[in-house]
């Protein structure tokens, strides 16, 4: 259970979380909607514990883990898994160390079995024979599926996706939305997308939050996000220039 | 008025941030020590820094360490020359390359090779997410990455210091006795009488001490990189200046306090 409690946290000057709460549903996947430079990725931080609250907390299974240290972090951690929004592989290994690296890091499992698990990590996100490359030989696609598979190789109860389809073309797109629906039922996984990518929103989502001004100021089901009558998200789902979300 | 209190408030800013950069470095030493310690130890790592810190410096240290001493040689020559000291100038060569121009010259080539190469390196990794990655997947970055490289630079330094003082000695011995006519048995015999082991392990110890100070300052520069290509480009230049910088100041503080 991810619990976020008044989350403040400012950069300089600039505000961009005020006072932020939210709780997302245990096996479910919540989408967090909002505008480009809205502070999506700076909650997305606050989550896996890269940025800390100025004030508030973040509850994961009932620990705030802005108070832990760095090896009971690492404990927390080890439930996440994370796809960065550029796949964020490591460009020195191939793909088959760069799914096997987490694998190396925290189990003492054979080379045989790591390979194993690999290569069926890597067939749960629709890549087969890809073991030798190197990240600069794959697509974008690929290298987020890649990034994917290294993100459930520790079996994850939590993935957390940064702009999963973000600079994709309409079809990977929606191969990728697929495989966020797949993955999340397959594994059972609790998944917290954010995006602003109005298709995928409905494809994916369970719960859809709107982030705006760095609060949450709307939260529901797909259809009630649909009907919801708030300025903010109508203005955000339409794509219109009219309405309080000023563009420049 | 204004203008000589904005100056003032320039100054002290640029100080007090040159300040706090030390400090993060101190910091980020103290962190590597620490991490160090704590097993397990990451030796595929730390032996593929050494390749590439050390191993593919030699060819760079060589043709530096050679003309160094051969030019040298030349030099000295002529000033020996005035007053029929011509044998000294071996001892000159091996003084000169043991305590001083080996261990700097090498820092110096190491750091245009391979501390600009951590510094971008890690910089890349900074604004790619990899290093966020690596945090996420409940890896420390400083473990991974600084201390195999620290490990290297410190290890690799004086090996190579051998090595371009050797060259530089031999280039020495190659000007002076075949090309300027210096006799061979007193141009050795003086560089074993006039040198010591104390010259060559002082030399050394400034070696491994250069070796420090390109690795932490590369890999601290690549490190703090925000702003995509062009911050990557800037820590490298940065990471460069400031290696180069700090190795020739603490040369001549490490020079007065060990001799």
């Amino acid at each position: 259970m991810i619990k976020l409690v008044g989350i403040h946290k400012s950069f300089g000057r600039q505000k961009v979380l005020d006072g932020l709460s939210l709780d997302i549903e245990d096996g479910k996947t919540t989408v967090i909607i909002g505008g480009s430079g809205g502070g999506k990725s700076v909650l997305l931080k606050h989550i896996i514990g890269l940025l800390k609250p100025d004030s508030g907390q973040v509850l994961i299974d009932g620990v705030d883990i802005a108070s832990l240290n760095d090896r009971d972090l690492n404990e927390i951690r080890k439930k996440f898994g994370m796809l960065f929004q550029e796949a964020a592989l490591f460009d020195s290994m191939n793909v088959m160390e760069n799914v096997a690296f987490p694998l190396r890091e925290h189990t003492g499992k054979k080379e045989k079995e790591i390979r194993e698990i690999v290569k069926e990590k890597l067939k749960a996100v629709g890549l087969t024979g890809v073991e030798d490359k190197m990240p600069s030989e794959l697509s974008g696609g690929m290298r987020k599926r890649v990034g994917l598979a290294r993100a459930i190789a520790m079996q994850p109860q939590i993935v957390l996706f940064d702009e999963p389809t973000t600079g994709l073309d309409p079809v990977m797109t929606e191969a990728i939305n697929e495989l966020i629906v797949e993955t999340q039922r397959n594994f059972d996984l609790t998944c917290v997308v954010i995006s602003h990518d109005v298709q995928s929103i409905f494809t994916v989502g369970h719960k859809i939050a709107m982030l705006y001004k760095g609060k949450i100021v709307e939260y529901g089901t797909p259809e009630e996000i649909k009907s919801s009558s708030d300025p903010v998200l109508r203005q955000f789902l339409s794509g219109s220039l009219e309405g309080p979300i000023s563009v420049i | 008025m204004n203008k000589i209190a904005a100056t003032v408030d320039n100054f002290g800013r640029a100080i007090l941030e040159n300040i706090e950069e030390m400090g993060r470095i101190l910091l980020l030493f103290l962190s590597v020590l620490m991490w160090m310690v704590r097993p397990p130890l990451k030796l595929r790592l730390i032996f593929k820094q050494m390749e590439f810190v050390g191993v593919k410096s030699i060819f760079v240290v060589v043709l530096t360490g050679t003309f160094t001493g051969m030019v040298m040689a030349l030099q000295g020559y002529y000033g020996f020359k005035m007053f029929n000291a011509e044998s000294l100038v071996g001892s000159t060569v091996a003084l000169g390359m043991t305590r001083e121009l080996g261990p700097v010259l090498t820092a110096l080539m190491v750091t245009a090779r391979a501390g600009s190469a951590m510094a971008a390196e890690l910089g890349t990794m900074r604004v790619t997410e990899q290093i966020d990655a690596l945090y996420v997947m409940a890896a420390n970055p400083v473990k991974h990455l600084i201390v195999p490289r620290v490990i290297a630079g410190v290890l690799m330094l004086p090996l190579l210091t051998v090595v371009s003082d050797f060259m530089g000695i031999l280039g020495g011995y190659f000007v002076g006795v075949p090309v300027l006519g210096i006799n061979s048995g007193a141009f050795i015999s003086n560089i074993t009488k006039l040198v010591d082991l104390g010259d060559i392990y002082h030399g050394l110890t400034k070696a491994a001490f250069f070796g420090l100070i390109l690795s932490l300052v590369g890999c601290h520069k690549g490190f703090i990189a925000t702003g995509g290509a062009e911050g990557v480009g800037r820590a490298t230049t940065e990471a460069v200046v400031l290696a180069s910088v700090s190795i020739l100041i603490s040369d001549y503080f490490l020079t007065a306090i060990m001799f």
